[in-house]
């Protein structure tokens, strides 16, 4: 018998729980040649702001041992150019399409929110609440409760589409972000983001990229992952979406039995453009193998 | 390194890159790219037997990814996503075709002029800091190339650097020549101004640190002619390259 892989989230019905990370897959035309679509739950836009941005200036990418920095700063097309040349492909795609945005102001992700919730072919939204608050002096939305409140109440009141918040690991209290997100009207949320790290180059004795610092993703930062779900899901009643170091099935049913409803795949997928697709493959194998009739009976299912 | 490839490579452009999975551990992590050297069919002697198509790599050892490469055997599989990016746009049939190359920046060259000879006349200006840096002159005269050598430290052909000797050679040469460079940095962006100066086509393939090869994580970005912050022009090396027309891309004065 053919397990059910099928998982709904915010109110989005997924074919299966394997979803790609914003970020890591481009506007997903990219990938359309490597990866037949129509086999992931679901795909996450590039981060978008209101105004193109030109990022960082390089080197703005180092591998390290089990994983990777980066320190892109956000480069994107802004979404007038996203409406303008991007959307027009999703139409084609019979997959859900969840856009990711971040704003330097609490009326820009509002203005972004209100944007996106008129594109019909945007299934849903992704806050990314881990970028610098210009207005408020670098403080950063997403490691302070009472922004993180203020700036979901704020996309909220804009979007009656699915939306998801997207945490940042560098904090010191993660249940309290999420609590904070999910008071504000939250539909799910989504853990983590990249963990600031920095490479060095001894011989020039300079950080080897432009930006200094960047952020750390790949198979090192599962385990910290994995912890921030489990204790997420534990403090907090609403489903969330497990990321960080997922290369395989294993690692994707990991973040499940911690918690996840759904996972996102990221740095997997420059390894191998395939890579969301062979997961999905993977875990229908595995809980065939294991006798396990629906994959929704697994999420938290921890014995801990 | 040459190695067995699936059917749709010998139709790779000159100029055009792979990404090789060293290893399927996690360590390391990312594809490392690489310019594709030659392509082609082997059709063996022995009547009867499958022609197979090729695929070779030029790679200098610098760290752990190519010194895995260089530990392997024979009968090793490799994983190779590609071929991958624009390669050169080769020209009008005739015109003199000028090629700048050094250290392994030769990898793609060797393509390219396999191609180029078909149809023009073909000189290749080649430089390094010592004879080290040069490689393999021999496999570019044996396809009827002019090669031209220079060495910062004249160990090996003409004392000094490769620009000079080419502007010796743009300025002996009559009608408009077409250049593509591959090489370090500092060298592409002397034969940029160079050909700017003379107003003469030039194309460079570039380098960057690249995590996925296919346009999606932004990290091998080069500026374009009128990047500024203000007005970003960010191009991915790996999806609209690597090869630029020099003209297109932000230079150093
Ligand atoms: C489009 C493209 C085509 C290339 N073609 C060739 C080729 O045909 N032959 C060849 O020998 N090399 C080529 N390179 C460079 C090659 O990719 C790097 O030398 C290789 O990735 C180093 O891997 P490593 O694991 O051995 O080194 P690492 O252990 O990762 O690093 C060792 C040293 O190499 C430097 N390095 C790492 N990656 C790069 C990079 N992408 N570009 C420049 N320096 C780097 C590092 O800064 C470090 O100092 C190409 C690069 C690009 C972007
Ligand atoms: C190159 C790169 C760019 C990223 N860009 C974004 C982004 O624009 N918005 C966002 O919310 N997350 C972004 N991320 C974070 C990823 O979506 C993901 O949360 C993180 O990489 C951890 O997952 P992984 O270990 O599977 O890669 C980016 C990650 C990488 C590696
Ligand atoms: S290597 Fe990822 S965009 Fe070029």
């Amino acid at each position: 018998m053919k397990p059910d892989l099928s998982v709904s989230i915010a109110g989005l019905e997924l074919r299966n729980p394997v979803m790609t990370a914003s970020g890591t897959f481009g506007y997903g035309e990219e990938f359309a040649e490597y990866v037949d679509l129509a086999t992931i739950g679901a795909f996450v836009t590039k981060g978008l702001s209101l105004r193109p941005r030109a990022g960082n200036p390089t080197p703005r990418i180092v591998e390290t041992p089990g994983g990777m920095l980066n320190a892109i700063g956000l480069q994107n097309v802004g979404i007038d150019a996203f409406i303008e040349k991007k959307v027009p492909f999703l139409r084609s795609v019979a997959t859900p399409a969840i856009a990711n945005f971040f704003g330097n102001t609490i009326d820009e992700y509002a203005e972004l929110a209100r944007r996106l919730d008129a594109i019909p072919e945007i299934a849903g939204l992704e806050v990314n609440i881990s970028c610098p608050n210009v207005k408020q002096g670098g403080i950063v939305f997403g490691t302070d409760p009472q922004c993180a409140f203020q700036v979901v109440t704020a996309c909220r009141e804009a979007t009656i589409k699915p939306l998801i918040v997207k945490l940042s690991p560098n904090v010191t209290d993660i249940v309290s972000m999420a609590k904070a997100c999910a008071d504000a009207g939250a539909d799910a949320l989504s853990l983590i983001n990249t963990l600031t790290g920095m490479a060095i180059d001894l011989e020039r004795r300079r950080p080897v990229l432009a930006n200094i610092t960047g952020g750390l993703s790949g198979p090192a930062v599962k385990p910290v992952a994995l912890r921030m779900v489990w204790q997420v899901a534990r403090a907090v009643n609403l489903p969330i979406i497990g990321i960080g170091g997922i290369m395989n099935a294993r690692d994707a049913l990991e973040f499940i039995l911690a918690g996840a409803t759904a996972v996102q795949v990221g740095t997997a997928s420059f390894i191998n453009p395939g890579a969301a697709q062979e997961i999905a493959e993977g875990m229908e194998k595995w809980l065939a193998e294991n006798g396990v009739e629906d994959v929704k009976s697994l999420i938290g299912a921890l014995e801990a | 390194m040459r190695m067995t490839a699936p059917s749709e490579f010998p139709a790779a452009q000159p100029g055009q890159f792979v990404m090789v999975r060293v290893n399927d551990a996690i360590d390391p992590l990312l594809r490392r790219p690489f310019g594709i050297f030659d392509v082609g069919v082997h059709t063996p002697a022995q009547t009867g037997a499958a022609s197979q198509p090729y695929l070779e790599m030029l790679y200098r050892v610098v760290g752990k990814g190519t010194g895995m490469l260089s530990a392997l055997h024979d009968t090793d599989l490799l994983d190779v996503l590609g071929p991958l990016g624009k390669g050169f746009q080769l020209g009008a049939p005739g015109e003199e075709k000028i090629i700048v190359g050094g250290g392994v920046g030769l990898a793609p060259l060797y393509l390219l002029a396999k191609e180029l000879v078909k149809q023009s006349p073909v000189r290749l200006f080649v430089g390094g800091r010592t004879r080290d840096d040069v490689l393999c002159i021999t496999e570019f005269e044996r396809l009827g190339v002019e090669c031209y050598v220079a060495t910062e430290d004249g160990s090996l052909g003409e004392c000094g650097l490769v620009t000079e000797a080419l502007i010796r050679r743009l300025a002996a040469c009559d009608g408009t020549p077409r250049i593509f460079a591959c090489g370090p940095h500092g060298m592409l962006n002397a034969v940029a101004g160079i050909a700017a100066q003379r107003n003469i086509p030039c194309q460079v393939s570039l380098e960057g640190y690249m995590a996925c090869g296919m346009g999606a994580c932004l990290g091998c970005v080069t500026p374009g002619h009128h990047h500024s912050n203000e007005t970003p022009d960010y191009r991915c090396v790996c999806a609209d390259g690597p090869v630029f027309d020099a003209a297109e891309l932000k230079w150093e004065a």
